[in-house]
């Protein structure tokens, strides 16, 4: 599709205070809320969170999967080149989808079709999104193949899932999502159920082909390392909101947010402990994510933190930047030391 | 690897399907080449022939009224693999759609499943001898009377692989690259259902040709002019007594093609992905 010229301003992708809820028994329960920002053309932008903050909800509701019911976008709005994605119909959504943004999942082992072969699996978008015929999409297929670095690429195109590795499937699954040249891609733990050698493999992939195809990617992560390896800007979601946001060295250097430091701490690293100063433990957050279908008075992470005070347990601190393009939602945010 | 290669490591690790294949091919072939395998007509009546044991000529003896009960048997095979492919294609046809619609559909899922449950409820020969009371004695009502038994097998186990493929993240995959509805269930829901359906179609053939012999016998199946299996049996069973190969020698074929059946539909279920297959 061509859809109208963008703005030389108009970031790819926008997301502006979308809510995102989902009905349970016991009420609607608030998954995402009042989640902004941007990612402009060729940018990695990393999302950051545990298990259970909104970041793959954020994820699935730009491609609009996000499953209705009990799932609704109930407000905000998302824009792809200036528009808004909300008002397209489910065709024009399916043109997108793929095409324009295409998504890479966690479980590379259950991520692939066992009854087709690698080469009709990645030649399905092609003959999809761009009309290519049979021999087309095989010969694109090769070349993608190619492109992800698999050896003897003309043996594998008629291979079937299971005589693949789990690296091989998840590189497999990059050249499906990268078929059509997508704007965006969409990383959803990419890398967490490789092992530590075929992640970096895979990160160093990712990287050059980002460099290649221009794509901008949002990956969506747990894992400070991969954020570090990969990402210009980072978003750190706690409880379904955006609590810190900026550029990846600010914000790992110094982090303004006590949730984003203690994902720091709960890192381990190299030899840390070799250094007599900072010897000791890795530091864990105590508790739980909050529940989510009642209401948060105060700051969600308040229960959590080493540094809360009587306020952050009345009121919901606003997002304010600290340092240029480095915001953070806390109200001791200017307290905070460099790591 | 040549074929002669592969059908050799096929018979090292599921000799079942290939006895079982070779078979059913004997029978398949028996019933289409019926005619040519020395038979003569099997409504000839020959009085003089009655409750004649087998010999050179008659070679599974005469019946009741001196009919060859060897033509008989070989014609037979017609009938009971004709409703065995019939009842299996049709109630894997039926069972398929209505397993897909309750798979996808959440609001009609609970309706078709209950009616599932209801027919289910009823045991199959029972329900066939009423369906057959209700229409009439004729091949095609044996064949539907049979499958409306069949059909609710067929529909929950489509439904429970379409639910398990549903949660496949692959799916998931098809989806985000913006592949369309249909384009989903072909390319990557049906593929994937292929496997449990065949292994069921031959769970099923075997258990028609069962039922429907059970029908004839007890009268209620095919009308006794056709040379059904059931039929000859039952005509026998008066007379076992004095001309047991009556009721043995067709037994015996009946016996063979349900083993058979069965013996493929397990051969299968090991050779087609049994990771699969077993988990359902």
């Amino acid at each position: 599709m061509s859809p109208a010229v963008p703005l030389p301003a108009a970031p790819l992708l926008e997301l502006r205070d979308l809510d995102v809820s989902f009905r349970t028994e016991g009420g609607w329960l608030r998954a995402v809320q009042g989640l902004s920002f941007t990612l402009g053309a060729g940018e990695t932008l990393a999302i950051v969170g545990e298990s259970g903050s909104g970041k793959s909800v954020s994820a699935l509701s730009v491609m609009r999967l996000i499953p209705d019911p009990p799932g609704k976008i109930t407000g905000g709005d998302i824009l792809y080149q200036g528009q808004s994605l909300l008002g397209f119909s489910e065709r024009q959504m399916r043109q997108l989808r793929g095409n324009d943004i295409s998504m890479i999942f966690q479980e590379p082992m259950t991520s692939l079709n066992p009854v087709l072969s690698i080469g009709q699996q990645i030649g399905e978008a092609i003959r999809l999104h761009q009309g290519a015929d049979r021999p087309e999409a095989r010969a694109r297929a090769l070349d993608m193949l190619r492109l992800v670095q698999i050896p003897e690429a003309e043996k594998r195109l008629d291979a079937y899932p299971h005589a693949l590795s789990g690296g091989m499937r998840q590189r497999v699954m990059i050249a499906m999502a990268l078929a059509c040249g997508p704007r965006i891609l969409i990383a959803d733990e990419p890398t967490t159920a490789l092992d530590v050698t075929i992640q970096a493999q895979v990160l160093d992939l990712m990287r050059d082909l980002k460099d290649r195809t221009k794509a901008a990617i949002l990956l969506i992560t747990h894992d400070l390392g991969v954020v570090a390896e990969m990402a210009e800007r980072v978003i750190v979601i706690y409880a379904g909101r955006k609590v810190e946001e900026g550029p990846v060295r600010d914000l790992l250097r110094c982090p303004r947010h006590p949730y984003t430091r203690g994902l720091l701490g709960a890192v381990p690293r190299l030899g840390a402990s070799l250094k007599a100063e900072k010897a000791g433990r890795l530091l864990e957050i105590p508790g739980t994510v909050p529940r989510l279908d009642q209401p948060i008075i105060g700051c969600a992470f308040a229960p959590r933190c080493a540094y809360a005070v009587d306020r952050c347990h009345r009121e919901r601190p606003p997002l304010e930047a600290r340092d240029p393009g480095h915001l953070a939602a806390c109200w001791r945010a200017h307290e905070m030391e460099p790591l | 690897m040549s074929p002669r290669q592969s059908f050799g490591r096929l018979w090292r690790r599921h000799p079942t399907l290939i006895i079982g294949g070779l078979l059913l091919l004997l029978m398949g072939l028996a019933a289409v080449a019926a005619p040519v395998l020395g038979t003569i007509d099997p409504q000839t009546i020959a009085p003089f022939d009655r409750l004649r044991p087998p010999d050179g000529q008659f070679w599974f003896g005469g019946d009741l009224i001196g009919r060859d009960v060897y033509s008989r048997t070989v014609y037979g095979a017609r009938i009971s693999l004709a409703v065995g492919l019939g009842v299996a294609l049709f109630s894997i046809i039926l069972g398929l759609a209505v397993g897909l619609l309750s798979g996808f559909v959440r609001l009609i899922d609970q309706i078709l499943m209950r009616v599932m449950d209801g027919i289910m409820a009823i045991p199959s020969i029972l329900l066939a001898v009423a369906l057959i009371a209700l229409t009439g004695a004729s091949l095609t009502n044996v064949i539907i009377a049979i499958t409306v038994a069949e059909v609710p097998r067929v529909a929950r186990l489509a439904r429970s692989v379409v639910l398990s493929l549903k949660e496949q993240p692959f799916l998931e995959a098809a989806v985000t690259a913006g592949t369309p509805f249909l384009a989903i269930l072909w390319r990557h829901v049906l593929p994937n259902m292929l496997a449990p359906l065949l292994v069921q179609g031959t769970y099923i053939f075997a258990s028609a040709v069962l039922t429907e012999a059970i029908l004839s016998f007890i009268g209620a199946g095919t009308p006794p002019a056709i040379p059904s299996w059931g039929n000859i049996i039952a005509e026998g069973r008066t007379v076992f007594h004095i001309a047991p190969h009556l009721v043995l020698l067709p037994g015996l074929a009946l016996s063979i093609t349900v083993l058979a059946v069965n013996l493929v539909g397990d051969g299968l279920r090991d050779h087609l992905d049994p990771r699969f297959v077993s988990r359902l």
